[in-house]
């Protein structure tokens, strides 16, 4: 009953993708607003969080937006009490991995099966949401920061030069910042998915039995995976804060969780890069469904999640390359 | 316990719910024996493989592998104390090159190096002719070579004990005396348990065998003996073949 | 005394609110392994299918207790036959599709109907007990959910529809066997799940302000209770809705509703860490 994604190679294969990533990512400021990039890369970030854990890892994580939030919110209330940015921002990936190892732990040590899994990191993030809902007042507060209910924390420090509390980086500097990250997060993926680990997880995701069998001890391996996708989560949840500069309980919504999870289905269950860009198109889209009267972007979404699992369960992206990798028709014309 | 008894079972009972799979079964290996599980189908005798591997977790009694109990470890533990389990399904990782799931099964033995890795899995290429597969999928394999690359899977990390569940399963004859040469050649480093219903096979690998029925062992001994008991081929064959011919 | 009725009559009608969200979703589940996560949005289709036929002059009775269910159930087989049949066998396939379904309902309401908050009025007065006095809509609610409850029940057991779909739930050739198709029975099944998802949408209507993302408040609760309840629809709905409403309303009154509501998640997430599979698959193991 699990979904057997399209598995990545194991072999070296040239980074000429990478490559012209990153020459699109810097170029990309000279065609649309940093404004709207940071934000696109943010999301890229997240997906490529769960496209990791699910994709290469095989855990469906109905809640990656929990990760997301708590790298959101520690960054905030960190760095409010701390008067700077660089502190809170490693935090905030600290407190995002550890609250994933515990989750993860707990589920994958108690042998928790596919279905519960789900209910499980649904169940989390409602709990997340609900709590920080209700955090109004001023008995509600980590040190010098308020939580604020639903109306969320503002006005915490931006990013800023790390030493120098007084060089905020905002605009085109915070997008080099993120989109770097990306590309090293990115990167850092790549390699890990084709070290021994990486090809161990792609043996436990095929099959779970068989690589215990084999001497695995497959919880360490997947409590490992859900960690370090909760810190990436995390990072783009402090990248998020910085970009918004205020945060509310909106990040933990399940709504947020629906939407990573469309990212990587149509941009493709099993590779790093079909997620991302998955992430860049449809946050486009809801973006620009969002300055129109007539469509709600639920509906626009919910539908093609719909369309996607039913029609094209390995995601749209790799469904359309196949159509451009096609080859040719053979015969007299074609000289072969 | 005598010295040379590698795998000692007492008294296991397995029940789930209200149905009691195995009902006291005491069994004993020496090293390098070849031993068959036989019997009909819910006899128990899936059921006690489970229970050596460990996919089982026995309601009643005890299972030492040499000298070691394995009650209440993980599977992943039972396989590191050097066991190699084939199950019943072929189990691989269908979307994994055949050169891949050998590659991860050899390579669960940390102290290996990259290159001594490397070898056993051409060691074992070579053994099992999967030389022309190594590329391609496990999924996308035929049956009979599918159970071959489990076997290569099982052995790539060189266990003591090797415990196969119908490893003859949907073979060709030609295929089936393949399998029997290399799993009889396995006595020369392992102890072997096999579950069987070809009882050809049975008799052509089979040091002892043992009979199961109903939960319980019927009989035991060598493949001969037991294969000729009257009990055994009643069970087998039901009460009418005692009619003279 | 009157106090401690008053408190009881709580209790029970937190139960009951629970076991009648999740009845549906567990009738679908507990037969076909399908947990339908637009759960939530039925319910809240059946609050609006009661308030659009209050507007067009219905008796708010036949509004709640006919026209919600029977619109839902519409809606019910249109979903089945273009989405869920197609996915039956994957679990979580089936979740994300009806993730998405839900999604694109919760907008398309919003669309329909705008965000605003809307009230149904509560038909019945308050009802005195003793010196106190309850909400006489509380107790119409709890009779309700013992009816249905008891007539699911009694459908399932002994009756020879309940008996073809049990066994059709076990396995096809049973049904076949039997003379129909397993087809038509899932879809039966589907059918009836979102008819009683309708019904519980129209009777909470008077009780909770209406807004097209209300879904979300039932999905979660629902689903909780049905997986922590296990595979037995009735036996599990109830031992689930009652101690997950138990545990609820003792840490309500302890410190807040909030904290009830967070006591009732981790108790669901505790008890599934020693039950995977649900309370019936231990307790009251193979009743209906």
């Amino acid at each position: 009953m699990k979904r057997t994604p399209t598995p990545p190679r194991a072999r070296l294969r040239p980074w000429h993708g990478f490559a012209a990533t990153a020459l699109l990512l810097a170029l990309a400021p000279l065609l649309v607003n940093d404004f709207t990039l940071t934000l696109l890369a943010i999301y890229a970030l997240l997906a490529l969080s769960l496209a990791f854990v699910w994709g290469i890892g095989g855990v469906l994580c109905f809640g990656q937006a929990a990760f997301y939030g708590l790298g959101a919110y520690t960054y905030a209330v960190v760095s409010i009490n701390m008067g700077g940015s660089s502190v809170a921002l490693l935090l905030g990936v600290a407190v995002a991995g550890a609250a994933a190892l515990a989750l993860g732990s707990m589920m994958f040590y108690g042998r928790i099966g596919d279905v519960y899994l789900g209910v499980i990191t649904l169940v989390f993030t409602l709990l997340l949401f609900k709590y920080v809902s209700s955090t109004a007042g001023s008995a509600y507060a980590i040190g010098q920061a308020q939580l604020g209910g639903f109306n969320g924390i503002p006005g915490f420090p931006a990013l800023n030069v790390p030493g120098l509390p007084d060089q905020p980086v905002y605009g085109l500097g915070l997008y080099a910042v993120v989109a770097s990250a990306l590309l090293a997060c990115w990167g850092l993926l790549r390699w890990l998915c084709q070290t021994a680990f990486g090809r161990v997880l792609a043996g436990v995701r095929e099959n779970e039995l068989r690589a215990e069998l084999s001497g695995y001890d497959v919880r360490l391996i997947k409590t490992l995976t859900f960690g370090l996708g909760g810190a990436v989560a995390g990072l783009a949840g402090v990248f998020f804060a910085c970009w918004a500069e205020i945060v509310t309980p909106e990040v933990f919504s399940l709504g947020v969780s629906a939407e990573i999870i469309i990212w990587v289905l149509v941009g493709g269950l099993g590779t790093l890069w079909g997620p991302m860009l998955g992430a860049v198109l449809l946050g486009a889209l809801k973006g620009w469904l969002g300055t129109q009267q007539g469509l709600d972007s639920g509906v626009v979404m919910g539908l093609l999640l719909m369309a996607v699992v039913l029609f094209l369960p390995r995601g749209v992206l790799p469904a359309l390359l196949k159509l451009f990798r096609r080859p040719p028709p053979e015969g007299p014309a074609n000289g072969r | 316990m005598a010295a040379d008894t590698v795998v000692h079972a007492s008294g296991v009972v397995m029940r789930f719910g209200g149905v009691t799979a195995v009902d006291g079964v005491s069994l004993r290996l020496r090293r390098g024996e070849l031993r068959c599980l036989i019997g009909p189908n819910g006899a128990g005798k899936s059921t006690f493989f489970k229970c050596l591997s460990g996919q089982l977790v026995p309601t009643e009694g005890e299972i030492l592998l040499r000298g070691d109990p394995i009650e209440g470890l993980a599977l992943h533990a039972v396989a590191r104390l050097g066991v190699g389990i084939k199950t019943q399904v072929p189990s691989l990782m269908n979307a994994l090159s055949v050169r891949e799931n050998l590659w991860l099964s050899a390579r669960s033995l940390r102290q290996r190096s990259a290159a001594e890795v490397q070898q056993r899995v051409d060691e074992l290429t070579e053994q099992l002719g999967l030389g022309a597969q190594l590329q391609r999928d496990a999924g996308a394999l035929a049956h009979g070579q599918r159970q071959m690359v489990e076997l290569g899977v099982v052995l790539a990390r060189n266990p003591w004990l090797v415990l196969l569940d119908e490893p003859a399963g949907g073979l060709t004859r030609d295929e089936v005396h393949r399998m029997a040469e290399l799993v009889r050649a396995l006595t020369a480093q392992a102890t072997v348990v096999v579950v069987e219903h070809d009882m050809n096979f049975v008799r052509e690998i089979a040091d002892t065998v043992t009979a199961f029925h109903r939960g319980r062992v019927l009989a035991e001994g060598t493949a001969d003996a037991v294969l000729s008991d009257e009990r055994v081929r009643d069970v087998y064959l039901g009460r009418a073949a005692k009619e003279p011919a | 005394m009157d106090q401690t009725l008053v408190s009881l009559f709580d209790l029970i009608y937190t139960i009951a609110t629970l076991a009648l969200v999740s009845a549906g979703l567990a009738l679908v589940f507990g037969l076909m392994r399908v947990i339908n996560l637009a759960h939530g949005e039925f319910i809240v289709l059946g609050g609006y299918a009661t308030i659009v036929a209050l507007q067009w002059g219905v008796n708010i009775w036949v509004a709640m207790l006919l026209v919600a269910p029977l619109t839902v159930g519409v809606f019910g087989l249109i979903v089945e036959r273009l989405v869920i049949r197609w996915l039956y066998g994957r679990t979580v396939d089936t979740l994300l599709a009806t993730w998405g379904l839900s999604l694109a309902m919760a907008g398309g309401l919003s669309m329909v109907f705008g965000s605003t908050t809307t009230g149904v009025p509560n038909p019945l007065g308050p009802l005195q007990l003793g010196s106190f006095q309850v909400g006489g809509y509380g107790v119409f609610l709890i009779a309700l959910t013992v009816v249905l409850l008891l007539t699911m029940y009694l459908v399932l057991r002994h009756t020879r529809a309940g008996l073809v779909v049990r066994g059709a739930m076990q396995s096809a050739e049973v049904a076949a066997a039997l003379g129909h198709s397993p087809q038509r029975i899932y879809l039966l099944t589907f059918v009836v799940g979102s008819m009683v998802s309708g019904l519980a949408g129209g009777v909470l209507a008077p009780l909770v302000g209406l807004t097209p993302n209300a879904g979300g408040q039932f999905i979660a609760k629902a689903f909780i209770t049905v997986i922590s309840g296990g595979s037995s629809v009735v036996a599990g709905t109830l031992s689930a809705s009652v101690l997950l409403g138990t545990v609820s309303k003792f840490f309500e009154l302890l410190a807040t509703p909030v904290v009830g509501e967070l006591a009732l998640l981790i108790s669901a997430v505790v008890l599934l860490r020693w039950l995977p599979q649900g309370i019936t698959s231990r307790v009251f193991k193979g009743a209906a």
